[in-house]
């Protein structure tokens, strides 16, 4: 117990002394997970709306195979990347393994179904009269999608949220295709899994710390902009 | 029935169905460029239904659609481009989750409208509905019939040659409604603008409309101005919904010089019509055109009436509707008349007393039997 208090009282030391590596280790977590929810918001949000919108044969079941792959096991996106990336693998001619591009790809494949499946049901949030109303008043079909999307932003702005949520605080994807290179591809959950096989846990949980405190000033962000 | 000229909407053999439930049959209906027409009927009659296939928003089951002259395809980009052209009050006032002046702006943008434009005739359209500084507002916060105001702008300031409106005034209080009420007959008035209003309340139809259609059980039963269809309904179905509540069968018995005797079985009317003798009808008789005399005072005075047809009856129920008294009679055959209540506390009609009712040859409306469904 005194061994916990000790790292925790370290952490904060490492916290408060703005160490550059576990500032050099938090940035890269911002950057590459913020930029895979981004991308994969670009891809998702219209997607979502198209589906939402359009009947076609199938949809039901697609929507259960996107549902159930919310709970996709992130070491099974990494195992998929790492065999896709590889140098033996049908794309490893883009030489990208184990290097932030492939994490950024498996983050992406990793969170486009929640993204998907949480805009998909904000989406049916909004009513029919308001989708009827749109096109009565002349727009578009995307043109409605575009209203509704900002009709239910709330809700999207939480899918958004949650797949950020789930990209940043993953290990498994990360590992795999990236690696752990110091200084290259070691982000907070990696670097936390290394200190702790290593026995340095006042790393560990200030990284852990941070890593929540970032979850937190996001969550602030984003509460205020939903509260414009 | 008078053809308007020139046509904005013609719909030719429309049919619609949801499933095995069907909406819509065999309509055919024309309106004229600046026409104001009111769709009354019941609820379930299939009003919104046809607004909707006029409005380009569903695909008729059966029969065409003719815009300006111009037949709609069933599907296309020509379908956005017709319906950029009209707009569509629906029945509950639809804002949407932004503020007040981007409430109004949406259809403008979507058209590419210019932003100061845009700005131009939002303001004034807020002036004209009575929103004006509601810019910001969030129209999710209004009240009812201030977010059917915004509605009603949100369509106007499209300046739409054709503007349908399914029950504008449907779930709002009265105030909103004269509110409502007086701009749509502003706007009717003012711009050179065709309305179609579908209603189910016919004083709401009567008053805004010049022509009237009654859409029952998914038919156009009969179009035509106010006066035709509350005074001579064409069938009994159209008579029932515009609430001739006496519609009573009968077999012409005699006929000559305009004037029949309708033979119910239980006593004979006397009406103005053509009608063969032995042609099955059904003479109607509006409420408020029975006037109820009371026995006693009947012989005493022994008055002598210029109305055709007198009944001696017996009052089988009262009841007040407001400064009216509906009177349930039976002479034979059931009738009920409207009285004023004071009349009817002066006479003491109550159920059991001896009246006799009287009304004219020229309040009976004799139709053909079997017209209808």
């Amino acid at each position: 117990m005194t061994e916990l208090w000790h790292a925790f009282t370290k952490a904060i030391e490492l916290l408060v002394s703005l160490d550059p590596e576990v500032l050099e280790i938090a940035g890269r977590s911002l950057r590459i997970s913020g930029t895979s929810c981004l991308l994969a918001s670009l891809i998702c949000l219209p997607l979502g709306g198209v589906i939402h919108f359009y009947q076609f044969r199938g949809k039901r079941a697609l929507i259960n195979i996107i549902q159930t792959l919310f709970f996709l096991p992130t070491v099974l996106v990494g195992l998929f990347v790492f065999v896709l990336f590889c140098r033996t693998g049908p794309l490893g001619f883009f030489g990208i393994l184990l290097t932030p591009t492939a994490m950024v790809i498996g983050q992406m494949i990793l969170i486009t179904p929640l993204l998907l499946g949480l805009t998909i049901s904000a989406l049916s949030g909004v009513s029919k009269e308001t989708v009827d109303t749109a096109t009565s008043l002349g727009a578009s079909s995307f043109q409605t999608i575009r209203l509704v999307l900002r009709e239910a932003r709330y809700a999207v702005l939480a899918a958004v949220i949650m797949g950020f949520g789930r990209a940043i605080s993953e290990v498994g994807c990360a590992m795999l295709v990236g690696g752990n290179i110091r200084g290259f591809t070691r982000i907070i959950t990696t670097s936390i899994t290394l200190e702790t096989a290593k026995g340095d846990f006042e790393l560990a949980i200030a990284l852990g710390i941070i890593l929540l405190s970032l979850a937190l000033i996001i969550n602030i962000v984003l509460n205020r902009l939903q509260q414009r | 029935m008078m053809k308007p000229l020139s046509s904005i909407i013609e719909v030719a053999g429309l049919g619609h169905s949801y499933g095995e439930r069907k909406i819509l049959q065999d309509l055919n209906l024309s309106i004229g460029k600046g026409e104001v027409f009111a769709l009354i009927g019941p609820t379930g009659a299939g009003k919104t239904t046809l607004l909707r296939i006029i409005n380009l928003l569903e695909i008729p089951g059966a029969g065409e659609i003719y815009f300006d002259g111009q037949r709609i395809p069933r599907s296309g980009k020509q379908r956005l481009e017709i319906r950029r052209r009209m707009s569509f009050i629906h029945q509950k006032p639809q804002v949407f989750n932004l503020n007040v002046y981007d409430n109004v702006a949406c259809g403008l943008r979507w058209r590419g409208e210019k932003k100061n434009r845009i700005a131009e005739k939002v303001g004034h359209i807020l002036e004209m509905v009575g929103l004006e500084g509601y810019d910001n507002r969030n129209a999710r916060t209004l009240s009812g019939g201030e977010a059917q105001r915004v509605a009603l702008a949100r369509s106007l300031v499209l300046e739409p040659e054709v503007l349908l409106l399914d029950e504008p005034t449907a779930n709002l209080d009265p105030i909103s409604t004269d509110k409502i009420e007086q701009l749509i007959s502003r706007v009717a008035g003012q711009r050179d603008i065709t309305m179609i209003m579908a209603t189910h309340d016919m004083s709401q139809g009567q008053q805004l409309a010049g022509r009237i259609g009654v859409l029952l059980h998914g038919r156009l039963a009969q179009t035509g101005n106010a006066t035709d269809i509350f005074h001579s309904p064409q069938n009994e179905d159209v008579a029932h919904f515009i609430g001739m509540e006496n519609v009573i069968e009968g077999v012409i018995s005699e006929s000559g010089g305009g004037i029949v005797l309708v033979n119910t079985g239980d006593g004979a009317i006397q009406a103005v019509s053509s009608y063969p003798v032995g042609k099955e009808v059904y003479a109607c008789i509006r409420p408020e055109d029975i006037t109820l005399l009371i026995a006693d005072s009947y012989q005493q005075k022994a008055i002598r009436s210029s109305a055709r047809n007198s009944f001696q009856a017996k009052v089988t129920r009262v009841t007040t509707l407001g400064p009216l008294s509906r009177v349930e009679i039976d002479c034979g055959f059931r009738l009920v008349a409207l009285v004023t209540k004071i009349s009817a506390e002066e006479l003491d009609l109550q159920a059991g007393r001896p009246v006799y009712a009287t009304f004219k040859a020229t309040g009976v409306h004799v139709m053909e039997k079997g017209t209808g469904r």
